[in-house]
């Protein structure tokens, strides 16, 4: 089937089959392979991208389905060589190990502060429910995404930009 | 040339952040299935969904003919691909069974999941297409879950070995014959007690996946693999293929978690490793996590009973141990040599001289086989002995911290010699223990546990100590060698400095995860006086770094970073000597700090390391005999192993209404020595100890009677979420090693170590009141409520704790006997 679709602001015109995650659209049709797959029952998050600037498991959208659509993947955050501000509160809060769930952590956790800009701790330990990680005991990537949060509201004070909140 | 002596102090001991992320967190890291290799073939496998069956026949011509598929193989087909059977690095015993195991069953399978065919198609989703068109018929069997079950033989899983025992191994304190059974006749306290170690699963975030890409014209070939052990997968699969070992090249990529999961010599690999010489093209395979739960090893799995004696104060005066290991259908990598590791750990931090009396056998079962898991042994070990450590302060009448206050190794012992032979090198458990029970408020809690478990409370407070020794750091290749282990553990290491004064370091430890990168270069930076970003590591591929024994039971640091340390030593004694040529002084008369080479005495005849590189590089004027270039190579064997220790201290909530536990707070208190980036070591705890946690609260591998995994998948098998577990607060007291010039110890396995005994021992604590002595792990809402039920009734003399009804060891015993039975 023919696809259109808008990865990290690039519009990509695609013939898939009608079986194609978007995950797999992402990893093999346009060899974007920062977003992972850990399992085949859309457990463990590892997967997750931005549709529409909403995070959801790639491994519950189908390629056909993300037609028209934008889509966002972990290679689009760091811009020039910069961090974005997410990924830079997991690196400096150790909110990673082996690396394999981050980028479908990072991308939950910019989504879980879209929505909830100054979450709790236990908000963002339920925020994230959906995503796995068997490194780090959650600890540093829940103190990654209050750093996040709370330099993003330190921004937002200074300059009216939400930042640390914005894929 | 500048010299570099205005960077702070030095590095080590700092938090320093982790080299290795941007690339993780940008995506831009490349695990084995993200490497884009051109016309590979991608392999699928066939599984068997019985636990035990003779193959009778397997059809792949309907698989052959799909399109797209250039081959469908059954393991009869495959065999002559086969040099050797897989391999067992570890035969414990000179008389263990160990069946031959083939990539793929022949004649029959002994566990659901074992390989009976294989299909090699264009594209992986046709592959899988094709499985579903092999038509196998099988014969079932009986099979075999339960491990008494299996040693009494009733079902034999592998006849030509004629029993379902693989070995006996035992642990006695030679010249001293009868003083186990002395000691047991005198004790006033006799704690008799069985746990249950459950089956585990690794579940590493990134499934296993492999590709190997032949030079057919060049006789090499090149496997890329998500392993711990490209080193050791290297070596063992030019055995099993029969390839000259010097064409073979391993490269382990970013590897995404590996936990002991990743430290083996997989089918997969061996079968792409074959195929794709076969087919002269590449072959490559990805793990599916439902598949992983069948096919990857699977940790823990055993039966314990433990019994103390004690003197009418609690003091330890013998530990006797029987040990029943559940190996699985074969016997992988180092399986039989799991249980072993922990036979040297059940006494303990506790001060049992000689009085140990330690027996394991293993036996086969209809399982996927298990294998190390994070800790391995040594996690089991400090569970029994600090779940029985808590039986016998009960039996004695005093609390668990002073039980263990009474029988620590003092600090003044170390060094000290165990029954074992083995010399713990340091240590000051009471230090740990009080430092922990004084973080988390210890005497405040035990007084708002009196307030709180009141008669008719439903909401009962539960404290939970453990106190833990680990042995790590594996290994003493002679100490390897007595254990019958068919490799050494030592460590290399290269450290080369560049005519720029940039520094190369090859380590044979393989990361993943762990931060090695960084770790090394602090070491470096500190030693060379040079900035740690100066310094590259080098790693993870067997053409790069040819030497190395990998990365496993916490031996990175301790091992090959002890290897870096002792190789700076090296580079900076020959640098030395054209330091001391350039400076016309004799090399005895040099110093060096902070990357300067200066005459004693007359620091301003000086020359920074940057010239001296330089001068090795152009080797224009170097003194008589010396070579050009700054580059030293070494090969560490460690004479110890590593003891870390430590005690952690947990409060839990019991509901006891329904059964739930409420895992409030956790305390771990951890000496792993000096520390070369806190950041690191305290995320290692934070991990570590989330997956004690896990087997103490949540997960088990649940095999039904007929040996199917029922809970093979992450929908099931329940690994915790960030909702699940507290936060950890961690804390460390610091007792330099003695063994190696870093005064490190490892901690990549310690906070597993401590953690299962500490959260069950809180339950058992929140619920005594109630006559509860023993909780089966995990302590799910139903075996607590169970618990607490069975307990309440007239009939419970003694603690019921009811396993997960569907777990393999469910059928078996999880009674403990009463705790105060004196002699």
């Amino acid at each position: 089937m023919e696809v259109s679709i808008t990865v990290n602001g690039v519009v990509h015109a695609s013939d898939v089959e009608p079986r194609t995650l978007l995950v797999h659209y992402v990893r093999e049709n346009l060899g974007l392979t920062g977003t992972n797959v850990g399992c085949d029952t859309s457990s463990c998050g590892a997967c997750t991208l931005h549709l529409n600037g909403e995070a959801v498991k790639s491994c519950t959208v189908l390629a056909v389905q993300a037609d028209g659509q934008q889509v966002a993947t972990i290679e689009s955050l760091a811009v020039d060589g910069v961090l974005h501000p997410m990924q830079q509160a997991f690196m400096e809060n150790h909110g990673l190990q082996c690396g394999y769930c981050t980028p479908g952590m990072v991308m939950a956790s910019i989504g879980l502060l879209n929505e909830n800009p100054n979450p709790t701790e236990t908000e963002v330990r339920y925020g994230l429910e959906g995503n796995l990680c068997r490194c780090t005991g959650y600890h540093n990537i829940v103190k990654s995404v209050l750093a996040a949060a709370a330099a993003a509201t330190a921004n937002s004070t200074t300059s009216s930009t939400h930042e640390g909140a914005s894929a | 040339m500048t010299v570099t002596d205005e960077r702070p102090a030095g590095v080590i001991g700092t938090s320093m952040l982790r080299r290795e992320d941007p690339a993780l967190l940008t995506g831009e890291s490349k695990f084995t299935n993200d490497i884009n290799i051109p016309g590979a073939l991608y392999l699928a496998v066939l599984r068997s969904p019985y636990a035990h069956a003779n193959i009778v026949s397997v059809d792949t011509s309907a698989a052959s003919a799909l399109p797209g598929v250039i081959a469908a193989y059954s393991g009869a087909q495959l065999q002559d691909l086969w040099a050797a059977p897989m391999p067992c690095a570890w035969p414990v015993t000179a008389d263990m069974k160990n069946p031959p195991h083939f990539p793929v069953a022949i004649d029959k399978v002994c566990y659901c999941g074992d390989g009976v065919a294989v299909v090699l198609a264009t594209d992986d989703r046709i592959a899988h297409d094709a499985l579903e068109l092999i038509d196998v018929q099988y014969e079932p069997l009986e099979a075999v879950i339960d491990l008494e079950d299996a040693l009494s033989d009733r079902v034999v899983i592998h006849p030509d070995a004629g029993t379902n025992r693989s070995y006996t191994w035992d642990l006695k304190c030679e010249g001293h014959e009868g003083i186990v059974d002395e000691a047991f006749a005198a004790a006033t306290h006799h704690v008799k007690e069985r746990y249950i170690q459950q089956r585990l699963l690794p579940m590493f975030m990134e499934p296993r996946a492999c590709a190997s890409v032949p030079q057919p014209f060049g006789g090499d070939v090149t496997l890329y693999s998500s392993t711990q052990i490209p080193h050791i997968l290297k070596v063992m699969s030019a055995l099993t293929l029969g390839i000259p070992e010097q064409h073979v090249r391993v490269i382990a990529p970013s590897v995404g978690g590996g936990f002991g999961g990743k430290l083996n010599v997989y089918a997969e690999e061996l079968l792409c490793l074959a195929l794709s010489r076969k087919h002269k093209v590449p072959v490559r395979w990805n793990e599916e996590r439902s598949e992983n739960s069948m096919s990857t090893t699977h940790g823990r799995g055993q039966i314990q009973d433990i019994e103390l004696a004690a003197d009418e104060n609690g003091k330890l005066t013998a530990i006797r141990v029987r040990i029943l290991g559940d190996m699985g259908a074969y016997l992988q990598l180092v399986t039989p040599g799991v249980p072993i590791l922990g036979a040297f750990l059940y006494a303990g931090v506790y001060d049992i001289p000689v009085a140990y009396d330690f027996s394991c056998t293993s036996v086969f079962t209809t399982m996927t086989p298990t294998d190390a898991y994070r800790g391995a042994g040594r996690p089991e070990a400090t569970y029994a002995i600090e779940r029985a450590m808590d039986a016998l302060a009960a039996s004695v009448g005093v609390d668990p911290m002073e039980i263990r206050r009474r029988n620590f190794i003092q600090k003044e012992q170390f060094p000290y010699t165990a029954f074992s032979g083995l010399t713990y090198d340091s240590g000051d458990h009471q230090l740990a223990a009080d430092k922990a029970a004084e973080m988390v408020g210890y005497d405040a809690l035990r007084e708002r546990q009196k307030a709180q478990n009141v008669a008719g409370s439903t909401k009962r407070l539960g404290i939970g100590v453990s106190s833990y020794f680990e042995m790590c750091g594996l290994a003493p290749s002679r100490v390897l060698a007595s254990l019958n282990y068919s490799a050494g553990g030592w460590e290399a290491a290269t450290v080369r400095i560049l005519a720029t004064n940039k520094v190369q370091v090859i380590t044979g430890a393989t990361p993943h995860g762990q931060g090695h990168e960084t770790s090394w270069s602090m070491i470096v930076a500190d030693k060379l006086g040079v900035a740690p970003e100066d310094v590259d590591v080098l790693h993870s591929d067997t053409a790069i770094s040819p030497l190395g024994l990998d990365t496993y039971g916490s031996r990175s640091l301790v091992v090959g970073g002890v290897a870096i340390d002792m190789a700076c030593d090296r580079v900076i004694d020959k640098a030395r000597k054209i330091a001391a040529h350039q400076l016309e002084a004799a090399p005895e008369d040099i110093d060096f700090v902070g990357g300067v080479f200066s005459v004693k005495g007359s620091p301003d005849r000086s020359t920074p390391l940057a010239a001296v590189a330089f001068a090795a590089f152009t080797a224009h004027d170097l003194p008589e005999g010396v070579e050009p270039n700054l580059e030293a190579h070494v090969t560490y064997d460690p004479p110890n192993f590593s003891w870390p220790f430590g005690t952690h201290i947990c409060v839990v909530e019991v509901d006891t209404e329904t059964g739930s536990v409420d895992l409030q707070q956790y305390v771990a208190v951890d000496d792993c020595g000096n520390q070369i980036n806190p950041l690191i070591v305290n995320g290692q705890v934070h991990g570590g100890v989330v997956q004690g946690v896990a087997q103490a609260l949540f997960e088990v591998a649940a095999f039904d009677e007929n040996g199917n995994l029922l809970n093979g998948s992450l929908a099931e098998y329940m690994v915790p979420a960030a909702c699940d577990v507290p936060p950890v607060t961690t804390g460390h007291t610091i007792t330099p090693s003695p063994t190696n010039a870093l005064g490190v110890k490892g901690i990549g396995e310690a906070g597993t170590i401590g953690a299962a005994p500490c959260v069950i021992n809180a339950i058992v604590d929140a619920l005594s009141d109630l006559g509860v002595t023993n909780i089966t792990m995990p302590a799910s809402p139903m075996t607590v409520w169970k618990a607490i039920n069975a307990a309440g009734s007239p009939t419970a003399a003694t603690s019921a704790a009811t396993p997960n009804s569907t777990s393999t060891e469910s059928t078996e015993s999880t009674e403990s006997t009463e705790e105060g039975a004196s002699a």
